[in-house]
C-alpha cells in the first residue's frame, strides 16, 4: 500500500499533512479498506479545539463505527463539506479525501507521529485485521 | 408435555448418539451443590381447557362488561377485527427482528409504511419503528435533545402525563440532568410567562404534551417560539393519537414522542403499547430505535432493510443512542393496520365523533358540576370538579357498570374534587346521560354552561 | 443447487405487492362509523387555528385490499411457525396459541390501567401469580414486572444497583462487563452513568477469576454477567465470581437472556446472583412479533426490595390485591402503568401449560438439542471453545474462510435450504461466529435436516464456493444494498410527481 512519504501517521490510522502552522487530516487507505464502504462521517465544526490523542469525530460503515483521534492539538479551520454527501470519496482515495484542517497548537506534536515507513511496518505487523 | 416434539425414544437415541448416559451428563458443568433436586413450586401442568378457565375467571373479575370514561393516557377505541386476523398470522407473530432482510420483507415493508404514515400524521420528516410506550419515548426524546443541543437541563410541563414525568425523572436523575417543572395557567394551558422564565441558555428542551393531560390543546406556536428563541428544542408528547385526525400536529416541534395505543391497540391493563419518536431529517443519526430504509437488491428490485444501525447498542455499545433492542413491532403493526383502515378520511371522521361526544358530555356535566379549562380548545377529555369526592361518585357509577372519570387528586391536589373524563366514539349518549344523572344526585344543578359556550368565542 | 437439493423446502410462487400508498385512490374506504347519537359539531369553530385541514397522503383503500396487502407481505417472512429459527441468544421457541386466546379475553384485553382496584382483581391476580412463579424459578425474593424488555430490565436493575450503593453513602463509578456480553449491557451501564470496564474471558471462554480479582475494587458497583454466557457455556466458577464481588461490596447482576438453559435445573438465586432480568419473550414463549413487544422483569434479593420501581403489588388486609405507591427509596417509575401486562398473561399461560415437570423437560430438551447439533457439526465447522455447551453452541467460519466464505455467506445459504440463519458475528470474542440455539421446540427430524443442510453447505464451499458467496438464490430479493440505504436514507414513501412516475 503506498503511503505518501510527506504525510505523518498515527497508530489509529489517521494521516496528517503539515504545511507550516496548519495541518490537513484524514484516514489512511488501510483504515478505509478495513472499514469497508463508508456511509457517514461525523466531523467537528470550524472553531472546535482538538487535543492530541482525543477523539474528534467518527467514521461509519454499514455495520461498524470507528472513532477518529486527533494526531495533534489545534483549532479546526476548515471541514471538508463534500464528505457529508459523498463519504465514498474516502473509499476511492483516502489520502486525498481530507476531513479537516487545523491550526496547529504545538508543532512539536508532529515529532511523535509515525513516518510513512514506520506506519507501513506497523500495519504489516497488525496483519490484515 | 404437549409443546415438546420428542418421544422418549427420540431422547434416548439422541443421548446415545452423543455418548451420554443420561440427560444429567449434559448438566455436569453446573456445580452439583447448586443443582435443583426438587420440583419447582409452580402450579401443576394444566390442560388447555383448564388454562382458558383460569384466565376466564380472571377476566370476569376484571371489569368485564363495563363502559368506561377513563382515558388519561390509555384510550378505549374500537378495534376493527381484521387487525387481529392479520397480526395473528404466524409469519408476523412468530418472526424475529428483521435482521435477515431476504426473509423479512413482510415485516420490513410494513414498518416502512408505518414510518410513512406516522410522518404524514405528525408532520415530521422521519419516524422510527417504535419505542416501548409513550412515557419511555418521551424520556428518550428528551435525552436525544440533550445530545443534540449539548445542553444539560430540561424544562417539563406539569400538564404532561404525570407518569411520563415520573419516568423522565427516573431516567434523568442518574444522568445528572436538572429537571424544572412549569405550571399550567388558569385556562389549563401551559403558563407562557413561567415558560419564558424557566427556559434558559442551559435548557436542552421544553417537554410538553398536546392535547395535554387535561385534554387541552396547547398553543404550540407560542411555546415553540419561546424555546427556539433561547436555542432550546421543543419536544411534544402526544398521548391520544386519534387527536391527530382533527387537531393540527405540532409541526414546529423538533421531536415528537408519541403513544400510538389509540390506533387499534387493546388497553390490556396498561400494555403492551407503542411509543414512537418522530423528528426532522437532520437529527436522524442521533435518534434512538430501529429504522427501516428503502433500497434496491442486486437485480435492481425495490426492497427494505434495517438501516443506520451504527446508532444502536449492538454496534456502538456504550456509545449508542439508547440501550433499546426489543421494541414493539407487533403493536406497531396493529397501529399500522388501524391507520390503513381509517386512512385519510376515516381518521378525521373518527376524531370528529370523539370531539362531538366530548362536547355533548361536557355540556351535560356542566349543568351539574363545574367543567374546568373550558375557554380553550380541547379534544376528547375534560376536567369536571364536583362538590362530592369523585371516588364516591365512581363507586355509585360502578353499580351501573360504568367506570367514572379518573380522580386527579393523586397528581393534582390543588384541583380538589376534580376528575378527568374521556369520551370516545364508543361512549354512547345513554351512558353519558346515566353518568351525568349519577353526578347530579349529589351536585344539584350548576350554571357553568357559560364556560362551555365561550369555546366558540375563543375560536373566532 | 441441483446436486445439493434440500429436503426441507421447495420453491413456490408468492405474490407481488406494492406499497399501500400505491393502491390508494379517493373514495375507497375500509371503515364505517355508526351514526352519531349526539349533536354534530363544527370543528373549525371549536378548535380554531388548531383544527387540522388535511391528512396528507394517508391511504384510502378497501378492506379486501388491506387483507391481501398484509397477507401477501406476511408470506415474505420466515417464522417459527414455518420451521427452525436457530438464532443464538434469541430463544426462538414455539409461541403457544392458547396464550393469544387468553390475552384477548374481554376483561383482560379491555381492562383499563386506571380502573378501580376493586374491579381489577383478575389482572392483579395474574401479576401476583406470575410474580410468585418467576421468583420461585429464579430463586430470588422479589420481582418487578414493569420493565418493557430485556434492555429496559437491565436499566431498571442498574438503577437499583446505583440506588443501593447511594443508600450506603458510597456511590461507585464502574461496572464490569465481560468481552462476550450483549451490546445492551455496556449501553445500559452508560445510560445509568457508569464507566464500563471490559473483563477479558479466559481460554475456555468464561470469566477469568484471577483477572476479576485483580480488577475488582471498591469503585466497582456490579458485574453484569450472562450465565450461561453468550458462548452457551455455564460459568462453572460462579460461586467464586460472586464471592469476589461480594467481598468488596459489589453486586452480581445476571443477564437472564439465556435462562432457557436453567429453568427447573438450577436457580440463579442459589448461586449468588443479587439481581437479574428475565426476557419473557425468550424463555417464557411470548411471541417476538417481528421485534417486540417483550417484557423484562427484574428479580432481586431481599436487600434490594426498597429500591424496586413503583408501584409494587401488595396483598391488602382484606385479602384483596392492590398497588403500593408509598415507596420512599424506590428508583421511581421506569414505564407508565405496570408494564407489558399482555405479555404477563402469555408467560403465565405458558408456565401453567408446563408445570414443574414440563418446565424441567423443556430445559433438558433445549440443552439436548444444542448438544445434538454440536455433535452433528463438530469437524465440519470449527468449534473455537471446547467447553461443554448448554442451550446453544458457537461455531466459527475458520475452515470455510480459507475458501473466502464467511459466516454471513453460510447464513444466507441456509435460507435457500429452508432455514432461518443462526446469529452471525456474535459474540465478538469469536471471529466469524456462528451462534446456534435450536430451543426445545425442534424435533429430531428438523434437527437432522438442519445438520444435513449445514453439512451440505460445507461441501458446497469445497466444490463451488461461489454459490454460497452469492446466496440466497431462492428469495424475492437478495443481498440488498445496505450501503446505499445508509448513505442516502429513504425512510418514508413520498408521492412521485406525475412526470417522474414510471410508465406502465
Amino acid at each position: 500500500m503506498p503511503f505518501p512519504a510527506d504525510y505523518k501517521y498515527t497508530k489509529e490510522h489517521e494521516w496528517l499533512k503539515a504545511d507550516g502552522k496548519t495541518a490537513t487530516i484524514g484516514i489512511t487507505s488501510y483504515a478505509q479498506d478495513s472499514l469497508g464502504d463508508i456511509v457517514f462521517v461525523d466531523l467537528p465544526k470550524v472553531g472546535a479545539e482538538l487535543a492530541a490523542g482525543k477523539t474528534f469525530g467518527s467514521v461509519e460503515s454499514v455495520k461498524a463505527v470507528s472513532d477518529l483521534y486527533a494526531p495533534a492539538s489545534g483549532t479546526v479551520t476548515e471541514v471538508n463539506g463534500e464528505l457529508a454527501t459523498a463519504p465514498e470519496k474516502i473509499n476511492k482515495d483516502a489520502h486525498s479525501a481530507w476531513m479537516i484542517k487545523i491550526a496547529l497548537k504545538n508543532p512539536g506534536d508532529l515529532n511523535s507521529l509515525l513516518t510513512a515507513a514506520d506506519y507501513e511496518k506497523f500495519v504489516a505487523e497488525e496483519g490484515g485485521h | 408435555m404437549r409443546y415438546l416434539p420428542k418421544s422418549p425414544a427420540d431422547r434416548e437415541a439422541m443421548l446415545k448418539s452423543m455418548g451420554a448416559q443420561s440427560i444429567d451428563d449434559l448438566f455436569k458443568s453446573i456445580p452439583a451443590e447448586y443443582r435443583l433436586n426438587r420440583d419447582l413450586k409452580v402450579p401443576r401442568q394444566m390442560a388447555e381447557s383448564e388454562i382458558v378457565d383460569w384466565f376466564r375467571e380472571c377476566s370476569r373479575e376484571n371489569g368485564d362488561g363495563h363502559a368506561t370514561f377513563l382515558g388519561a393516557g390509555a384510550y378505549s377505541h374500537y378495534r376493527p377485527v381484521i387487525i387481529d386476523s392479520l397480526i395473528s398470522r404466524g409469519e408476523f407473530l412468530t418472526a424475529y427482528t428483521p435482521y435477515q432482510a431476504e426473509i423479512s420483507q413482510g415485516t420490513l415493508q410494513s414498518i416502512f409504511e408505518f414510518q410513512t404514515m406516522i410522518c404524514e400524521l405528525t408532520g415530521m420528516e422521519v419516524a422510527n419503528a417504535s419505542m416501548y410506550d409513550g412515557s419511555t419515548a418521551a424520556a428518550e426524546a428528551v435525552m436525544m435533545a440533550v445530545r443534540l443541543t449539548g445542553r444539560r437541563s430540561v424544562v417539563m410541563a406539569r400538564s404532561v402525563h404525570p407518569e411520563y414525568c415520573e419516568v423522565l425523572a427516573t431516567y434523568a436523575f442518574h444522568q445528572g440532568m436538572p429537571l424544572a417543572t412549569v405550571p399550567f395557567a388558569e385556562n389549563g394551558r401551559l403558563d407562557t410567562n413561567a415558560v419564558e422564565k424557566a427556559v434558559t441558555a442551559d435548557t436542552a428542551c421544553l417537554l410538553i404534551q398536546s392535547p395535554n393531560f387535561f385534554g387541552t390543546i396547547e398553543d404550540i406556536e407560542a411555546l415553540a417560539e419561546i424555546a427556539h428563541r433561547k436555542g432550546a428544542m421543543l419536544v411534544v408528547s402526544i398521548a391520544e393519537a386519534v387527536s391527530l385526525g382533527i387537531v393540527e400536529p405540532p409541526r414546529s416541534a423538533d421531536i415528537i414522542a408519541m403513544e400510538a395505543q389509540s390506533f387499534g391497540v387493546p388497553l390490556t391493563f396498561g400494555g403492551p403499547y407503542c411509543g414512537v419518536i418522530a423528528t426532522r431529517e437532520a437529527y436522524v443519526r442521533r435518534m434512538p430505535g430501529r429504522l427501516v430504509g428503502q433500497t434496491t437488491d442486486r437485480s435492481g428490485k425495490r426492497g427494505f432493510v434495517l438501516t443506520l444501525a451504527t446508532r444502536e447498542q449492538h454496534i456502538r455499545r456504550e456509545k449508542a443512542t439508547s440501550n433499546i433492542c426489543t421494541n414493539q413491532a407487533l403493536v406497531a403493526l396493529m397501529a399500522n393496520i388501524f391507520m390503513t383502515i381509517y386512512g385519510k378520511v376515516g381518521l378525521k371522521e373518527l376524531a370528529r365523533q370523539n370531539l362531538a361526544k366530548t362536547v355533548y358530555a361536557a355540556q351535560q356535566f356542566g349543568k351539574h358540576a363545574s367543567v374546568l379549562f373550558g375557554s380553550v380548545p380541547r379534544f376528547n377529555e375534560f376536567v369536571v370538579r364536583t362538590a362530592e369526592d369523585p371516588h364516591a361518585i365512581n363507586s355509585r357509577l360502578l353499580g351501573h357498570k360504568i367506570v367514572g372519570g379518573f380522580p386527579l387528586k393523586k397528581f393534582y391536589p390543588e384541583l380538589g374534587n376534580a376528575s378527568l373524563w374521556c369520551c370516545t366514539e364508543l361512549t354512547t349518549r345513554s351512558t353519558i346521560d346515566t353518568a351525568v344523572g349519577v353526578v347530579a344526585e349529589s351536585e344539584g344543578s350548576e350554571d357553568s354552561a357559560a364556560d362551555e359556550t365561550s369555546v366558540e368565542e375563543v375560536a373566532k | 443447487m441441483s446436486k445439493h437439493m434440500t429436503r426441507k423446502a421447495t420453491r413456490h410462487v408468492n405474490q407481488n405487492e406494492g406499497l399501500i400508498f400505491e393502491k390508494s385512490s379517493p373514495g375507497k374506504a375500509a371503515w364505517k362509523l355508526p351514526p352519531l347519537d349526539v349533536p354534530e359539531v363544527d370543528a373549525s369553530k371549536l378548535l380554531g387555528s388548531s383544527e387540522r385541514k388535511t391528512l396528507g397522503n394517508m391511504p384510502e383503500v378497501s378492506e379486501i385490499e388491506i387483507i391481501r396487502h398484509f397477507t401477501r407481505m406476511s408470506t415474505w417472512n420466515y417464522a417459527i411457525d414455518l420451521g427452525m429459527y436457530p438464532l443464538g441468544s434469541c430463544t426462538m421457541k414455539y409461541n403457544p396459541r392458547v396464550n393469544e386466546v387468553v390475552s384477548r379475553l374481554e376483561g383482560i384485553a379491555n381492562g383499563h390501567p386506571y380502573q378501580p382496584e376493586k374491579i381489577s382483581q383478575g389482572a392483579l391476580r395474574i401479576i401476583k401469580t406470575l410474580s410468585d412463579c418467576l421468583t420461585e424459578i429464579t430463586g430470588m425474593d422479589a420481582i418487578t414486572l414493569q420493565p418493557a424488555a430485556g434492555a429496559h430490565g437491565e436499566l431498571t436493575g442498574l438503577l437499583m444497583v446505583r440506588a443501593f450503593h447511594d443508600s450506603k453513602g458510597k456511590p461507585r463509578k464502574k461496572v464490569l462487563i465481560p468481552d462476550s456480553a450483549h451490546g445492551t449491557n455496556p449501553a445500559t451501564a452508560a445510560m445509568v452513568g457508569y464507566a464500563i470496564e471490559n473483563l477479558k474471558s479466559n481460554s475456555s471462554g468464561i470469566v477469568d477469576t484471577g483477572i476479576l480479582e485483580a480488577q475488582m475494587n471498591e469503585d466497582v458497583a456490579a458485574l453484569m454477567l450472562t450465565n450461561p454466557n453468550t458462548l452457551g457455556v455455564f460459568e462453572q466458577e460462579i460461586h467464586k465470581i460472586a464471592d469476589i464481588l461480594h467481598a468488596k461490596g459489589g453486586l452480581l447482576y445476571m443477564d437472564g437472556a439465556n435462562m432457557n438453559a436453567l429453568v427447573g435445573k438450577v436457580r440463579p438465586g442459589d448461586f449468588g446472583v443479587d439481581l437479574m432480568h428475565l426476557n419473557l419473550h425468550k424463555t417464557f414463549s411470548t411471541p417476538h412479533g417481528g421485534g417486540g413487544p417483550g417484557s423484562g422483569p427484574v428479580a432481586i434479593k431481599k436487600f434490594l426490595e426498597p429500591f424496586l420501581p413503583k408501584p409494587v403489588l401488595k396483598s391488602k388486609p382484606d385479602g384483596t390485591l392492590g398497588f403500593d405507591y408509598d415507596r420512599p427509596q424506590s428508583i421511581g417509575r421506569v414505564r407508565s402503568f405496570y408494564g407489558n401486562f399482555g405479555m404477563f398473561v402469555r408467560a403465565l399461560a405458558y408456565i401453567l401449560a408446563n408445570g414443574p415437570d414440563g418446565l424441567r423437560q423443556t430445559t433438558e430438551d433445549a440443552v439436548l438439542n444444542a448438544n445434538y447439533i454440536r455433535k452433528g457439526l463438530e469437524g465440519t465447522y470449527d468449534l473455537p471453545y471446547k467447553s461443554p455447551s448448554m442451550h446453544e453452541v458457537v461455531f466459527s467460519d475458520k475452515l470455510q474462510a480459507k475458501k473466502g466464505v464467511r459466516t454471513m455467506d453460510v447464513a444466507k445459504r441456509l435460507i435457500d435450504y429452508g432455514f432461518h440463519p443462526y446469529t452471525t458475528a456474535f459474540p465478538l470474542i469469536v471471529p466469524g461466529a456462528m451462534m446456534i440455539e435450536p430451543t426445545e421446540s425442534e424435533s429430531m427430524e428438523e434437527l437432522d435436516l438442519f445438520i444435513e443442510a449445514m453439512k451440505s453447505i460445507a461441501d458446497e464451499v469445497d466444490e463451488d464456493a461461489e454459490i454460497v458467496r452469492t446466496a440466497p438464490h431462492s428469495t424475492r430479493v437478495a443481498r440488498l444494498d445496505e450501503t446505499a440505504a445508509a448513505r442516502n436514507p429513504v425512510l418514508r414513501w413520498k408521492p412521485q410527481a406525475e412526470s417522474q412516475k414510471p410508465k406502465s
